[in-house]
C-alpha cells in the first residue's frame, strides 16, 4: 500500500523538536484567534504569513494548518459560553451548546465538543489519507449545478423540519436572503440594493450580522431579565471532563454520519459552514427527540462539531490537489504556498511528497496536541461563567465590537453590530428562528451564482439539475429530505386522527 | 557625551546619509490595500512585494496587508479616496483601477488615484481540455462559426478582462462564443479541466498545475512575441513552444494585465519619488524575479510618463471593446 508508505515517511518529516514546537505553537495562538469572534482563522493565517517566509514550506504549511486546527477548537469556546460563535463555523454549536451551559453543564458541553472535533478532524485526515488520489478526481466532477445541487441539499436538510412556525421561519430566510444579495453580484456585474452607500459595496459581511444577533442580542436579553449572567455555571473538576468522554461513546451514530457529511462537504468545496448547519439538520431529523434540539440536547453539538472539523481538514485536499479552497482559510494558506513557490495541482502530490505527505501526518500528530491542549484548558473557560455579570457584560460588548472592526476594518461595521443586535433581541423575543436567516447569509450568495451560472449553461432549462445520475442523486436526496418530514408527520397525525374517530 | 553632542553627531550622520533633496521616508506602519481577496493573484502580488521589501532592508517600516476585494476591487479604490494624501497607504490592483468606473457607477474615478509604477505584464492564453478536438485557436473560432453560442467560454468575473478579451475574439472574427463568469481563476481552471466548460482565458499561474497534470493545454498567447524560456511544464512542452495568437491568425496581437501599484491621489512628489524608487529596487531583488518565472509573467517596470501612456492607450483600447458591447454605464459616458 503506498499511500502507507508515504504517510509513514511524513511522519518521520512532521515528527521534529522543531515541529512539534511550531505545532504547539500554533494550535495556541489558533485557540486565542478562534476564541476571538470577528478575529477568525483567515485573518489569523495571514497575519501569520509574513512570519513564515524565514521558514521551509514544510515547517510553514505545518505552522499555519496548526493555527487553523486551534482556531477551529477555539471557535466552540465562546460559542457554547457566551453565545458569540468565535468562528462562522461555529454558529451551529450555539443552537445546543449555549442552551446546555446555561443550564449548568458547560464543562459538559465544552468537552463534547472539543473531543468531538477531534473525532471529526481523525476522520478528515483518515479520508485524506486512503483516498488522497481518489477524492480529488471526484471533486472535478463538480460543475455549476452540482454545486448548486450541494447547496439545496444544505437548505433542505436543515429547514426540511424546522421547529419554528414555517411563516416566522419563510421570514428568517427571506431576510437572510436579500441581506446577502447586498452588494455586487458577480454573474452579472451589477450593484445590488447599496442605495449608493459605497459601504454596502462589499456586501453586509456575514460574520458582522452573526456578532451582532448572537453577541449584542443575548446581552440585551439578559440586560432586560435582571442584569444576571445566565450562564450560571455549577462547580467544576476534572470528574465532569471524564464522565462526559465516557457518554461519548453513545453518540456513535450521530458522530459517523456527522463526520461522513462533513468529508463530503470538505471535498465538495461546500466548507466547513455548510457542513455544520446541514449536519446539525440532519441530526435534529434523525432524532426521535427532534423537538427538544435547541435545549441542550448533547447531538446537537456533537453533530456541528463533528462536521465542521472533518470538513475543514477534508478542505485540504482540494487545496492540495486542484487549487481549489473551500474554506476562507485554505484560500488564504494558498496564497502562501504559492509564495513559498509551489504550485498547487494535482501534480504537487508526485513532485513534493515530502511537503504533502509531512503535512498530512502533522495533520494526525496537530489535531491531537489540539484536544488535550484545549480540554486542559476547559476548566479555566468554564471558570469564565462565574464571574458576576456586571464585569463579562461590558467586557463582552468590547470584544464584540474589536470582533467586527477586525473583519476588514470598517467603522460602518460598528454600526451595522448594533443594528444587528438590535433585530437578534427582537427576534428572540417574538419566537423568529436566527438560524435560516443565517443559513441563507452563508449560502444564499453562492447558491444563487451556481444556480445562475446552470441556466446559462443550460439556456434556461431547469433539466440541467436533473442531467447526470450525481446532481439527480444528490437533488433527489434534498427533495426527499425537504417534503419527507412534512408529509410523514401528517400522515403520522391523520392515522391517529383515525383511530381517535375509529 | 552629553545630549547636545549626540544631537548634533546625529545631525552630522544624518546630513551625510541623505542627498540634498530634502527625501521623504514612511513614518507610521504601510498599509498595503489589496483589490482582491485573500489569495488571489492581487494578493500574492502584493505579498511577494511586502517579501522583498522585508528581505532586503528596502522599507524598514512594518507594511500591513489589508484584503479589500469588495465590488470587484472597488473597495479598496473607495478606500483610497477617502484616504486622499495619505502618504502611508500603497493600493496594489491591476488595470481594473482605471476600467471599472466605465462598467460600474462608483463612487470614485480613476483621478482619485495616483498610479506609482506597473512592474509586471500578466499573460491570456486560450485553453482547452487536453481532449478537445480544437489545435490552433482558428479552429476553436471556426468551431465557434459553425455553431453559434453553443461554446462555452468560463472566465473570473463578469465584464472583467477575461470577458473583455472574449467579447473582443468575437469582434475581431465574428465567432460567437457563450461566456459564463464564476469566481477567481483557479475555480474556472479546475471547471475546464472537469469538462465543465469548452475553454478558458485564464492566466499562465492560474491553470499551470492542470497543465502540468496534462488535464488541459493551451493553444496560443496573446502576446506580440512568445513567452520567455522556461523549463518543461507538460511533457517536453515549455512556456516558449505556446504560439502567439496572432501566428496563427488570430487579429488580436496584444492582450495583457498590468500588475499596478497606486497612492491615493494629492500625495506630495517626494512620497511618490520613494515609492518609485523602493518599488524598482523590488523589481531587481532575487525574490522579484522568482516570483515572476513561477507566475509566468513578463517583466516591465513603468513608472512615470512610461506609465501614464501606457495606461492612456490600454485604457482607450479596452474602452472601445466596452463601448460595442454596450457596457458603458450613463454616468460613466
Amino acid at each position: 500500500m503506498g499511500n502507507f508508505d508515504l504517510l509513514m515517511h511524513g511522519f518521520s518529516v512532521a515528527i521534529t523538536p522543531m515541529h512539534l514546537m511550531l505545532m504547539v505553537a500554533g494550535v495556541l495562538m489558533g485557540l486565542v484567534v478562534g476564541v476571538l469572534p470577528g478575529l477568525g482563522a483567515p485573518n489569523g493565517v495571514s497575519l501569520l504569513i509574513p512570519l513564515t517566509f524565514a521558514l521551509d514550506p514544510t515547517s510553514a504549511i505545518i505552522l499555519l494548518t496548526s493555527m487553523y486546527w486551534g482556531a477551529l477548537f477555539g471557535g466552540s469556546t465562546t460559542s457554547i459560553l457566551f453565545n458569540i460563535p468565535g468562528e462562522p463555523s461555529s454558529v451551529a454549536t450555539t443552537f445546543d451548546g449555549y442552551p446546555m451551559a446555561r443550564n449548568g453543564q458547560s464543562t459538559r458541553a465544552l468537552t463534547l465538543a472539543f473531543v468531538s472535533a477531534g473525532v471529526g478532524a481523525l476522520m478528515g485526515i483518515l479520508v485524506i489519507t486512503l483516498l488522497a488520489g481518489w477524492a480529488s478526481q471526484f471533486a472535478l466532477r463538480f460543475g455549476a449545478p452540482e454545486y448548486f445541487a450541494v447547496y439545496f441539499l444544505a437548505f433542505a436538510a436543515f429547514i426540511g423540519m424546522g421547529s419554528a412556525a414555517p411563516m416566522k421561519t419563510l421570514v428568517s430566510l427571506t431576510t437572510g436572503l436579500i441581506l446577502t444579495s447586498v452588494g455586487m453580484d458577480s454573474v452579472t456585474g451589477s450593484i445590488r440594493l447599496t442605495y449608493g452607500f459605497s459601504d454596502l459595496l462589499g456586501g453586509i459581511s456575514f460574520l458582522v450580522v452573526v456578532i451582532g444577533l448572537f453577541g449584542i442580542g443575548e446581552l440585551l436579553a439578559t440586560v432586560q431579565e435582571g442584569l444576571r449572567f445566565r450562564g450560571v455555571s455549577s462547580k467544576i473538576d476534572l470528574r465532569d471532563v471524564l464522565k462526559t468522554l465516557a457518554e461519548l461513546p453513545k453518540y456513535w451514530a450521530t458522530t459517523l454520519r456527522s463526520g461522513l457529511i462533513g468529508i463530503w462537504m470538505g471535498i465538495t468545496p461546500g466548507g466547513p459552514t455548510a457542513a455544520s448547519f446541514m449536519s446539525y439538520g440532519v441530526a435534529r431529523q434523525a432524532s426521535r427527540q427532534g423537538a427538544a434540539f435547541g435545549s441542550g440536547r448533547p447531538e446537537g453539538i456533537v453533530a456541528p462539531e463533528t462536521a465542521d472539523h472533518s470538513a475543514g481538514t477534508c478542505a485540504m485536499l482540494p487545496m492540495l490537489a486542484l487549487g481549489v479552497p473551500s474554506s476562507a482559510t485554505a484560500a488564504v494558506m494558498m496564497g502562501g504556498l504559492m509564495i513559498w513557490g509551489l504550485t498547487p495541482g494535482p501534480m504537487l502530490f508526485a513532485t513534493k511528497p515530502d511537503f504533502v505527505w509531512g503535512l498530512i501526518a502533522s495533520m494526525y500528530v496537530s489535531n491531537l496536541l489540539g484536544v488535550i491542549l484545549v480540554l486542559a484548558t476547559v476548566p479555566m473557560f468554564a471558570a469564565l461563567l462565574r464571574i458576576p455579570f456586571t464585569i463579562i457584560g461590558p467586557m463582552i460588548v468590547a470584544i464584540c465590537f474589536v470582533g467586527a472592526y477586525t473583519v476588514s476594518g470598517a467603522t460602518f461595521d460598528l454600526w451595522l453590530v448594533l443594528v444587528f443586535g438590535l433585530v437578534g433581541f427582537l427576534f428572540t423575543k417574538l419566537d423568529y428562528p436566527l438560524a435560516p436567516m443565517i443559513l441563507a447569509m452563508v449560502l444564499g450568495h453562492k447558491a444563487e451564482n451556481a444556480f445562475h451560472q446552470s441556466m446559462l449553461l443550460s439556456d434556461g432549462s431547469l433539466g440541467i439539475f436533473f442531467a447526470n445520475p450525481l446532481v439527480t442523486g444528490i437533488m433527489m436526496v434534498a427533495l426527499a429530505l425537504l417534503i419527507l418530514p412534512k408529509t410523514l408527520g401528517l400522515a403520522l397525525s391523520l392515522r391517529r386522527n383515525r383511530k381517535v374517530v375509529a | 557625551m552629553t545630549i547636545k553632542t549626540a544631537l548634533i553627531a546625529g545631525t552630522a550622520l544624518l546630513a551625510a546619509a541623505v542627498p540634498a533633496l530634502a527625501e521623504w521616508t514612511p513614518e507610521r506602519p504601510v498599509e498595503f490595500i489589496v483589490a482582491s481577496g485573500a489569495g488571489g493573484g492581487t494578493d500574492n502580488f502584493a505579498r511577494t512585494i511586502q517579501a522583498a521589501l522585508t528581505r532586503n532592508d528596502i522599507l524598514d517600516q512594518n507594511m500591513v496587508v489589508l484584503n479589500k476585494g469588495g465590488g470587484s476591487g472597488a473597495e479598496a479604490f473607495l478606500y483610497a479616496r477617502q484616504n486622499a494624501a495619505d502618504p502611508h497607504k500603497l493600493i496594489f490592483g491591476t488595470n481594473n483601477v482605471y476600467l471599472l468606473p466605465h462598467v460600474a457607477q462608483l463612487a470614485y474615478s480613476a483621478e482619485d488615484l495616483q498610479p506609482v509604477a506597473a512592474l509586471a505584464l500578466d499573460e491570456f492564453l486560450i485553453w482547452v481540455k487536453a481532449d478537445a478536438p480544437w489545435q490552433t485557436s482558428m479552429e476553436l473560432i471556426e468551431a465557434a462559426k459553425a455553431e453559434p453560442g453553443t461554446i462555452v467560454f468560463g472566465g473570473s468575473q463578469s465584464k472583467d478582462t477575461d470577458e473583455t478579451l472574449v467579447a473582443l475574439i468575437e469582434q475581431t472574427t465574428g465567432a460567437d462564443f457563450k461566456y459564463v463568469p464564476f469566481n477567481g481563476g483557479g475555480e474556472v481552471g479546475v471547471q475546464l479541466a472537469g469538462g465543465h466548460i469548452a475553454a478558458n482565458v485564464n492566466n499562465p499561474n492560474e491553470n499551470i498545475g492542470q497543465w502540468q497534470a496534462g488535464a488541459i493545454r493551451p493553444l496560443c498567447v496573446f502576446s506580440p512575441e512568445r513567452m520567455a524560456e522556461s523549463e518543461p511544464v507538460s511533457g517536453d512542452m515549455g512556456w516558449h513552444d505556446i504560439p502567439t495568437c496572432a501566428e496563427q491568425g488570430l487579429d488580436i496581437e496584444r492582450y495583457q494585465m498590468p500588475r499596478t501599484v497606486w497612492l491615493p491621489a494629492g500625495t506630495d512628489p517626494e512620497v511618490l519619488a520613494y515609492y518609485q524608487d523602493a518599488l524598482t529596487r523590488v523589481a531587481e531583488t532575487q525574490e522579484w524575479q522568482e516570483y515572476l518565472a513561477k507566475t509566468s509573467q513578463t517583466a516591465a517596470v513603468l513608472t512615470g510618463d512610461d506609465l501614464t501612456a501606457f495606461i492612456e492607450e490600454n485604457e482607450a483600447a479596452t474602452v472601445t471593446v466596452f463601448e460595442a458591447e454596450g457596457w458603458v454605464t450613463a454616468a460613466a459616458q
